[in-house]
């Protein structure tokens, strides 16, 4: 239209990486459809609710700089919410009480935004961790939450009231869906105006500020819908395998998404997905071996080594090296 | 009275701890003015700066803007009034093209910096304004550079293309020749003259010979209060100021002249 007489080359490359990241993402979309074919049903929820958890702590770390300490508090929000919601009230559907459960985890992010935002670095990790650790107590001394048990026997219910998701294929392309929602709205907050001004704050904060920027609100928002996102994971996770437990809460848990996000790529799209991935196999495999007792221990290895070889991460170092060759 | 000067200070006070960095300090910016903050190393020049655009709380005085106070406003909402600082590093984003940079001051005033549901598509009908900017300091060829990759000197240029897409009414310059090869010295100098043509500019300078080719107006700072104010012969032929400089910046002019 009246803007097509001035691409500028630039637009031009623009325009040639949108039809590349569209044509790779119809591809993966494909694979996700067909994966449960080759791979155990399973398996693959667990994967994309970790990735959706990773993907969602990766806008907070990569895109606002934000180091939290604390994610496993969303993640076990959003799983006590619905599951709680769905083993009391029968006739509630899923989608409901996923959505009930993204909600209290928005809530609590916004409590704890507010609370931390204002700190920098290590102090704003230290106050998520400390507020992340009230949230452990309040789940282990609540009456509702099934204690150390956990929470048991939460129903799956019927999609919309209409589709049973007690087949696991069902579930498997619902869980797909959820992913693909969240993922959607990540990228779209990565290259919305919203992100732009969040990548400024990134890049030089004080000089945000001195262009009028209110970077404590740009920051809360985004650690909001980071809260948000793994609220909805969690919700997610819990229809899934049908329990709601204390290790989605505990500080380990903070600390996995940290190591699937850095050994993916921190600041990537991919990353954290890719990073998810590797982790939960690695987790699954590991079990089932004699090395079992040593997951722990081979993933600290792991992240070593990333942290020391390849700091962008897994697809960071890809991302670098198709820019060196395919210039 | 008070509406000739565009920008104030009344007794003018930070303490760190007991040390006084700014000591009462009277500044009086007039309209259309480019007014320079001089000083030797240490005289509380840049702390002014931070004072003035709130990046620092004064311990007491007044601010005031066109008359009315702004000691209590934020540094973003004194940003938003018109008064717009630049930093004594050079302040870009490193990881944003030329343009970006650019285009992240103009889309302020969109109202639509919280939509992170809309594309940034939307954002493109700024790229002819923010070229024309670019044009304005000499950059258009740098639009798709990202900043990282431009030479000190046209970094410097971005971040003025920067302020102007906010229209500022008061532009702050801290130290904006700093670090600066003869040539790009001259391209600044040039492009502060262009820039400041309905606006007022206040600057903290180091060098003295951009001082007398382009300032109005001087104040000279040392350890914390004002020592004299004029235009430059009056402050160079002041006694107490060539005092001051006696051996440092008088010596460090020498030396680079």
């Amino acid at each position: 239209m009246a803007t097509t007489q001035q691409m500028t080359p630039a637009m031009q490359r623009q325009r040639n990486a949108r039809l590349r990241r569209n044509t790779l993402y119809l591809v993966l979309i494909v694979i996700g459809l067909l994966a449960p074919l080759a791979v155990y049903p399973v398996f693959l929820m667990k994967v994309l609710c970790f990735a959706l958890f990773a993907c969602a702590f990766n806008l907070l770390l990569g895109y606002a700089g934000l180091l939290s300490f604390g994610h496993a508090a969303f993640l076990a929000t959003g799983g006590y919410f619905t599951g709680i919601m769905l083993a009391s009230y029968p006739g509630l559907t899923p989608e409901l009480g996923i959505l009930i459960g993204t909600f209290a985890a928005v809530v609590l992010g916004t409590f704890f935004g507010v609370l931390s935002i204002r700190r920098q670095g290590i102090y704003f990790a230290m106050v998520t961790l400390a507020l992340a650790q009230m949230m452990f107590f309040f789940f282990i001394q609540a009456p509702f939450t099934g204690g150390e048990d956990g929470l048991h026997g939460v129903p799956r219910g019927e999609l919309f009231g209409l589709i049973s998701l007690s087949n696991n294929f069902s579930m498997y392309y619902f869980v797909l869906a959820v992913f693909v929602i969240g993922f959607a709205i990540i990228q779209r907050t990565v290259h919305s105006p919203f992100g732009q001004v969040l990548k400024a704050i990134r890049e030089n904060e004080p000089r945000a500020v001195s262009l009028g920027y209110n970077v404590d609100a740009y920051k809360l928002v985004a650690f909001v819908l980071s809260a948000g996102l793994a609220g909805l994971a969690g919700s997610t996770k819990t229809v899934v395998f049908q329990l709601a437990s204390l290790t989605d809460a505990h500080w380990h848990m903070s600390g996995e998404v940290i190591l699937m996000t850095l050994l993916g790529g921190v600041g990537t799209l991919f990353g954290p997905v890719v990073g998810a991935g590797l982790v939960v196999s690695l987790q699954t495999q590991l079990a089932q071996s004699p090395l079992g007792n040593w997951v722990s221990v081979i993933l600290g290895l792991i992240f070593v080594v990333c942290v020391l070889s390849f700091r962008s991460g897994i697809v960071g170092e890809i991302q670098k090296m198709v820019r060196k060759n395919f210039k | 009275m008070t509406q000739e000067f565009i920008l104030e200070t009344r007794g003018l006070t930070k303490e760190f701890r007991g040390f006084t960095a700014v000591d009462d300090v009277n500044l009086q910016v007039r309209e259309g003015h480019i007014h320079a903050l001089i000083g030797p190393n240490g005289a509380g020049k840049t702390t002014v700066f931070n004072l003035l655009t709130k990046f620092l709380p004064p311990t007491r005085g007044e601010i005031l803007y066109r008359g009315k106070p702004i000691t209590s406003m934020k540094a973003n909402e004194i940003a938003r009034l018109g008064l717009v600082r630049s930093f004594q590093i050079s302040a870009v984003f490193a990881h944003m093209t030329a343009m970006e940079n650019v285009r992240v001051a103009l889309q302020r005033k969109l109202g639509t910096s919280f939509h992170f549901w809309k594309s940034e598509k939307s954002l493109e009908h700024l790229n002819d304004r923010a070229l024309e900017l670019l044009d304005e300091v000499g950059l258009r060829e740098y639009a798709d550079v990202l900043t990282v990759e431009m030479p000190y000197g046209r970094k410097r240029a971005l971040e003025v293309a920067t302020t102007l897409a906010l229209e500022p009414t008061l532009m702050l310059l801290d130290e904006p020749t700093q670090g600066m090869g003869a040539e790009d010295v001259d391209r600044i100098v040039e492009l502060i003259q262009r820039v400041s043509k309905g606006r007022t500019v206040l600057m903290v300078e180091h060098n003295l010979s951009v001082v007398s080719r382009l300032c109005d107006r001087i104040t000279v700072l040392a350890r914390g209060s004002v020592l004299a104010e004029g235009n430059y012969q009056e402050v160079s032929r002041n006694p107490l100021v060539r005092e001051a400089y006696m051996g440092s910046e008088a010596a460090e002019e020498e030396a680079s002249a």
